[in-house]
C-alpha cells in the first residue's frame, strides 16, 4: 500500500482545487468500475454494479487535504495567508510549503512577536524568495492555495506522512475496488471534495445517488501520546467503527452491521466516540431525506500535521472490514 | 390513566440521542390503542395514523421529539470507572454529584461524583468541568464492568418524576416526554370527535442534535400543515424575562419567520374561542426546534407551534405544570379537528 | 448492619437538627435493656454491657448530623434562597432534588437552562448566592404556607446498594459510623463503653466536646466516614484513602494529632488479624477527635475511618466490605486494648 500511498499524498489537492488528485485516482480505478464521473462540484463517483438485487452502498472517502491560502502578497513580494480547512498556526510555522506549480516556500511570522500567545496566522506569511510584488505575481496570484510538504514513508508498521487525512482512506477505497468481486449489492464509491471545510461535496453526491446506506471512511483521533486528552483509541488496535463524532450519531443499523461484519471474519476494531470532529456522514445522513449513515474511522495521531501517523495493518483491516460489509446480504 | 401517571411514565422510558431504537417500541405502545394505525420508521420515529372523515383529506402532522439529552460511554478508567462524553447539549454543571443509568449489556447503576473542593486547582474553582473531565463510579473491578458496559453504550441521567404542590411535576425528560403527553392526550381527545383531515401524530427521535426526525418524517409523510409541540423556557428569577414563560399562565406560541403567520392566526383564533389562555413566544429567527427542518422540507410545509413552559431544561431537575400540559393538548385537538385549511386560504 | 445503615441515611438529620436520628438509634438498639442519655445540646450517650475486668473509661464517638441547607429567604416570586449547614461544594448544588421543612415538601434547585446562558456563563461555576430552591409555589404568599425561613433542607436521595457491595446513599458522612457503634454495643466489653452519638460535628465538633466533658474518658475512639478521591486523574498522593483497601487509620489530620501508643495497637491489631487497613494519605480535614483529645485534662484519641466517595454530596459512596472490616478491626482492637496499655 505504500505506493499507492506515495503516490496519493504526493499528488496536489486542497479544498476546491483537487483536479490534480481526482485525476490520479480516476487513472487507476477507472479498469475496475462499470460506471464513472465527476459531478458539478468535482466529486468523483465511480459504480461497481451489484449481481444480484442487492442494495445500494454508499462509500466515502475524501480527496481534499488542508492548506494556506495566499491572500494578499505585499510590496516585498511576500505572502499573506488564510486558513484553508482547520490550520493550528503552531503547527503551520516553521513548515516547507508548496503550491500547485511546485513554487515552495516557508511559513514564518512577524519577528516582533515576544509571546507566542500573539501567534494567529495573520501575523504570519509564506516567503518564496522574491524581492518584490511583481516577481511573486508571476507565479502565485492570491487565492492560490499551499499544502504541506512531507512524503510518505513508511516505518516500524506504521505509514507517516502529511494529509493521511484522508489520502488513507482514498486508498482504501481503491484497494478495495481492486479486490471487490461479484458483489450481491451495488457500491457506488465517492471521492468527495471540500469535506474539510465544512463537509460540503459529500451531501449533495449523496442526494444524487439517494443509496440505501453509507459509510464514510476518514481518520479519527488516538489516546495514545503523552499527556493526551482522554480517548479509548490507539494505533494498532484495528480499524474503529465509529458510534458518534460531534456531527453524526451513526444508524444503529448500519454501526451494528459493521461490528457484526468485524467479529464473524475476526478482524480486529475499535469503538470511536468522540466529542469533536465531523467526516462526511454528517452531511451524507441528512440528504435526501435521511441516509442511514456510519464511518469507518483509521486512527492517526498528529491530525493536520505535515506528519500524520497512522498504522499500516488498521487501514488493511479497514479494507477486509469493507469488503466484508458490501457482501454481506442486507436486510 | 391520568395525566400525572402518563408523565411519570413516558419520563421513566430512556431514550438518549441516538439510541431511540431502545424504546420506539415502548412509545409506539401509546399511541396504538387510539389511532388507526400505528408504526416505526427506519429512523425509529413512531407515528400514529388516525384517518380524516372527508373524501379529500389534507395531511396534518403533529411532532413531539422523545429523544432526550445523556451521555455515552467513550472509555474505561481504572477502577471500575467509566469516561463520558455527551449526546446532545448537557449542562455538565447539573451533573456533578447525580445518579446515572449506563445501558449496557445490562442495566449499570452509576454515580457521576465530582472532585473534592479541597483538591481543586485555582481555576477550577471558578471554571466549569468539562464533560471529557467527568467520570462515572460503577462500583465494580474493572474485568466485570468490561462484560458488562461497552465503549459507545448510551447513559441517561436517572431522577424519576416526582410530584411537587400546585400540580407541578419536576425529573428528568420531561424535555420533550411532556410533549409526547400532549401527543397522546391529543389522540385520546380525537377519539370522540370527528376531524375531517388526516391526522399523524409523530413522535420523532434526534432532535437534541441535528433535528433528523423531524427531516426525515417530513420528507417522509409530505404534510400539508405541521404543528409543533415542544417545550420552551419556563420563568426562572435570573434569565432573560423576554425569553420566559410562567407557568400556568397560557400556553405559549410561537411568533416569527419560521411559522406560516396566517395558520399561527387561526391557532390563537381556536385558543380564544375555546377559552385557552396564550402567550406570544417571539421568534426572530431559528427557534431551535423541529419548526426549522420542517417549514423548509422539500417544497416547504407551513408550520405553528405550541409549547409547554418548563423550568431548569436539560437537568434532572425541570419542572413543568401537569395543568400546562393538558392546555397544550387541548388547544391543538381543537385545532387540527377544525376546518383550518378552508380559513386560512380564503384569506389569500 | 447495613439494613440500618440504609436506613440511617434516609432519616434527616442535618446539624442542630438531629432528633429523627436519635430516636431511631433508641428505638432500634438491639439490646433494650442499655442505658441511655440525651444532653441538653441533644447527644446520645449510651452505656455499653462490661464485666468490670478493667477500669478504663472508652469513649467510641460518630455523630449523628450531616450536611445540607437552610432557608434564609424567601423571594417575592415563591423561591427560596438558602445557606448551607457545613462544607458543601457548591458546584454539585444544580440540578438536585431537596426536601424543605418537617413536612418535607418537594423542591429542586435549578439554574437557568443552558440554551440561555452566554459562553461566559456556561464556562463559571455559579456562586452560591445566585442558586435558589424552587417549591413550585406560586408567589411568597403561598410559599410562606408552605415553608419559613430556618427551615432545614435536606438532599432528596434513596440509599442504593449497586456495583459489587457498594451502597450510594446521602449523608454515609457519618451514619457509617453510627451503624457501626451500633453493632459494637451488643458485646460485652472488659471496660466502661460510653458510646456517643454527637450532634452538630459538620458545623465545628461542637457535640463532642459537651459529651467529652460529661463522660471524661481515658481513650476515645471516633469512627467517621472520610474522603476517597481514588478516582481518575487525582494524582496517587492526593487520593487519601483508596476504596475496597480496608478502613483507613489517620496519623493526623488538622484537628488531632494520633496518639501513638493507640495508632500502633491498631495497627498491629489489623496486621495481627488479617484485617485489610490502610493509612490516610493526607492530613487535612478534622472530626471530633480534634476536641474530644484537648476536653478536660486531655484524652488519648484515634481515628479510624471508613473510605467516601463524593462525600458531602447527595451520591457519596462506600464498599460495604470496607465498613464489616471497620467493625472487625475496632471490635478485635478494643477488645484487646486493656492489655496494650496496661489497664
Amino acid at each position: 500500500m505504500i505506493t499507492l500511498l506515495r503516490e496519493l499524498t504526493g499528488a496536489y489537492g486542497p479544498s476546491s482545487r483537487e483536479e490534480e488528485i481526482r485525476n490520479t485516482i480516476e487513472r487507476k480505478i477507472s479498469p475496475n468500475v462499470d460506471d464513472i464521473y465527476t459531478d458539478a462540484l468535482g466529486n468523483l463517483i465511480a459504480v461497481k454494479k451489484g449481481s444480484g438485487n442487492g442494495k445500494r452502498i454508499m462509500l466515502a472517502a475524501h480527496m481534499d487535504e488542508i492548506g494556506l491560502v495566499a491572500s494578499y502578497i505585499d510590496e516585498k513580494g511576500f505572502i499573506r495567508i488564510s486558513n484553508i480547512g482547520g490550520i493550528n498556526p503552531y503547527v503551520a510555522v516553521g513548515q516547507r510549503v508548496q503550491f500547485h506549480n511546485g513554487i515552495t516556500g516557508c511559513v514564518c511570522y512577524e519577528e516582533n512577536i515576544t509571546d507566542f500567545k500573539d501567534l494567529k496566522l495573520d501575523r504570519m506569511y509564506i516567503d518564496i524568495g522574491t524581492q518584490r510584488r511583481e516577481i511573486t505575481l508571476d507565479c502565485i496570484m492570491p487565492g492560490d492555495i499551499a499544502v504541506f510538504c512531507g512524503e510518505a514513508i513508511e516505518q516500524n508498521g506504521k505509514f507517516i506522512s502529511k494529509a493521511l487525512d484522508d489520502r488513507i482512506g482514498c486508498a482504501i477505497l481503491i484497494e478495495l475496488i481492486e479486490t471487490l468481486k461479484d458483489c450481491p449489492n451495488e457500491v457506488v464509491f465517492v471521492f468527495t471534495v471540500q469535506e474539510e471545510v465544512g463537509l460540503r461535496g459529500a451531501g449533495p453526491a449523496a442526494f444524487s445517488i439517494k443509496p440505501d446506506l453509507a459509510v464514510a471512511v476518514d481518520v479519527t483521533g488516538t489516546g495514545d501520546t503523552p499527556e493526551c486528552k482522554p480517548l479509548a483509541l490507539q494505533l494498532g488496535k484495528g480499524p474503529a467503527v465509529m458510534i458518534k463524532d460531534n456531527r453524526t450519531i451513526s444508524h444503529p443499523m448500519v454501526k451494528n452491521a459493521l461490528i457484526e461484519c468485524a467479529r464473524k471474519n475476526n478482524i480486529p476494531y475499535q469503538l470511536e466516540v468522540m466529542s469533536v470532529g465531523g467526516n462526511d456522514a454528517g452531511t451524507i445522513h441528512t440528504a435526501a431525506g435521511g441516509i442511514p449513515a456510519g464511518a469507518v474511522s483509521i486512527p492517526c495521531r498528529y491530525l493536520h500535521r505535515p506528519c500524520e501517523m497512522v498504522d499500516k495493518n488498521d487501514a488493511l483491516n479497514a479494507v477486509k472490514l469493507l469488503n466484508a460489509f458490501v457482501m454481506s446480504p442486507m436486510a | 390513566m391520568n395525566t400525572e401517571t402518563l408523565v411519570k411514565q413516558l419520563c421513566d422510558i430512556n431514550a438518549p440521542v441516538g439510541n431511540e431504537n431502545l424504546a420506539a417500541e415502548k412509545i409506539k405502545s401509546f399511541f396504538g390503542p387510539l389511532c388507526d394505525k400505528a408504526y416505526i420508521d427506519r429512523f425509529f420515529n413512531v407515528i400514529g395514523y388516525k384517518k380524516g372523515t372527508s373524501s379529500d383529506p389534507r395531511k396534518i402532522i403533529i411532532t413531539a421529539h422523545y429523544d432526550q439529552i445523556g451521555m455515552i460511554v467513550s472509555g474505561y478508567e481504572k477502577g471500575g470507572f467509566l469516561r463520558i462524553s455527551n449526546l446532545g447539549g448537557v449542562d455538565t454543571k447539573a451533573l456533578l454529584a447525580s445518579e446515572v443509568i449506563v445501558h449496557g449489556r445490562e442495566e449499570v447503576y452509576g454515580v457521576i461524583g465530582a472532585k473534592p473542593p479541597h483538591l481543586l486547582k485555582e481555576s477550577e474553582i471558578t471554571k466549569n468541568v468539562k464533560i471529557d473531565e467527568l467520570f462515572i463510579d460503577t462500583g465494580f473491578p474493572d474485568d466485570v464492568l468490561k462484560q458488562k458496559v461497552s465503549i459507545g453504550d448510551p447513559v441517561s441521567i436517572f431522577s424519576p418524576v416526582i410530584s411537587m404542590k400546585n400540580g407541578c411535576v419536576a425529573g428528568k425528560s420531561l424535555d420533550n416526554r411532556a410533549g409526547v403527553a400532549a401527543l397522546v392526550l391529543i389522540l385520546k381527545e380525537l377519539q370522540n370527535v370527528k376531524h375531517p383531515h388526516d391526522i399523524y401524530v409523530v413522535a420523532t427521535v434526534q432532535e437534541e442534535t441535528d433535528l433528523l426526525g423531524a427531516l426525515t418524517s417530513s420528507y417522509a409523510l409530505e404534510p400539508d400543515l405541521a404543528v409543533v409541540i415542544d417545550v420552551c423556557h419556563g420563568d426562572m428569577p435570573e434569565a432573560d424575562r423576554a425569553q420566559c414563560f410562567p407557568l400556568n399562565k397560557g400556553i405559549p406560541v410561537a411568533i416569527g419567520p419560521a411559522f406560516h403567520s396566517e395558520y399561527t392566526n387561526a391557532l390563537f383564533e381556536v385558543a380564544k374561542k375555546e377559552r385557552i389562555a396564550t402567550q406570544r413566544c417571539i421568534e426572530p429567527g431559528n427557534p431551535g426546534t423541529e419548526a426549522w427542518a420542517i417549514q423548509v422540507s422539500r417544497l416547504g410545509v407551513p408550520t405553528v407551534e405550541a409549547s409547554i413552559p418548563l423550568r431548569y431544561m436539560h437537568t434532572a431537575a425541570e419542572l413543568v405544570s401537569l395543568q400546562d400540559i393538558e392546555n397544550a393538548a387541548v388547544l391543538v385537538a381543537r385545532y387540527v379537528s377544525g376546518d383550518i385549511f378552508k380559513t386560512t386560504e380564503e384569506t389569500d | 448492619m447495613m439494613q440500618k445503615l440504609a436506613e440511617l441515611t434516609k432519616l434527616d438529620g442535618l446539624s442542630g437538627n438531629e432528633q429523627d436520628v436519635r430516636k431511631y438509634i433508641i428505638q432500634n438498639l438491639a439490646d433494650k435493656s442499655l442505658e441511655h442519655y440525651t444532653d441538653n445540646i441533644g447527644n446520645l450517650i449510651v452505656k455499653g454491657k462490661t464485666d468490670g475486668s478493667s477500669n478504663l473509661k472508652v469513649m467510641v464517638a460518630a455523630h449523628m448530623d450531616e450536611v445540607g441547607l437552610m432557608v434564609n429567604y424567601i423571594t417575592d416570586d415563591g423561591k427560596l434562597k438558602f445557606s448551607t449547614v457545613g462544607g458543601i461544594d457548591s458546584r454539585i448544588l444544580i440540578g438536585q432534588h431537596v426536601r424543605v421543612g418537617k413536612d418535607k415538601i418537594p423542591g429542586v434547585i435549578g439554574y437557568k437552562s443552558i440554551h440561555l446562558q452566554d459562553k461566559n456563563e456556561r464556562e463559571s461555576v455559579v456562586k452560591l448566592k445566585s442558586l435558589y430552591i424552587d417549591i413550585a409555589a406560586k408567589d411568597r404568599e403561598n410559599a410562606e404556607e408552605l415553608v419559613k425561613t430556618g427551615d432545614y433542607v435536606a438532599f432528596d436521595s434513596e440509599p442504593v446498594f449497586f456495583g459489587e457491595n457498594k451502597i450510594k446513599a446521602k449523608a454515609l458522612d457519618d451514619r457509617a459510623g453510627c451503624a457501626v457503634i451500633m453493632e459494637l454495643l451488643n458485646e460485652v466489653w472488659p471496660f466502661e463503653l460510653y458510646a456517643c452519638f454527637t450532634v452538630q460535628e459538620e458545623i465545628g465538633l461542637r457535640g463532642a466536646l459537651v459529651a467529652a466533658n460529661r463522660v471524661k474518658p481515658d481513650v476515645g475512639i471516633v469512627l467517621e466516614g472520610t474522603t476517597c478521591a481514588d478516582v481518575p486523574k487525582v494524582k496517587e498522593h492526593e487520593v487519601s484513602t483508596v476504596m475496597g483497601k480496608g478502613p483507613s487509620i489517620s496519623f493526623a489530620d488538622r484537628a488531632s494529632i494520633a496518639d501513638r501508643e493507640l495508632l500502633m495497637h491498631f495497627f498491629k491489631t489489623a496486621e495481627k488479624e488479617g484485617i485489610p487497613y490502610q493509612w490516610k494519605t493526607t492530613t487535612t480535614g478534622g472530626n471530633d477527635a480534634g476536641k474530644i483529645q484537648t476536653s478536660g485534662a486531655g484524652v488519648k484519641t484515634l481515628v479510624v475511618s471508613v473510605p467516601c466517595r463524593y462525600i458531602h454530596s447527595p451520591v457519596s459512596v462506600l464498599d460495604l466490605n470496607d465498613l464489616k472490616n471497620m467493625l472487625n478491626l475496632v471490635s478485635k482492637a478494643l477488645h484487646t486494648l486493656p492489655e496494650a496499655l496496661g489497664r
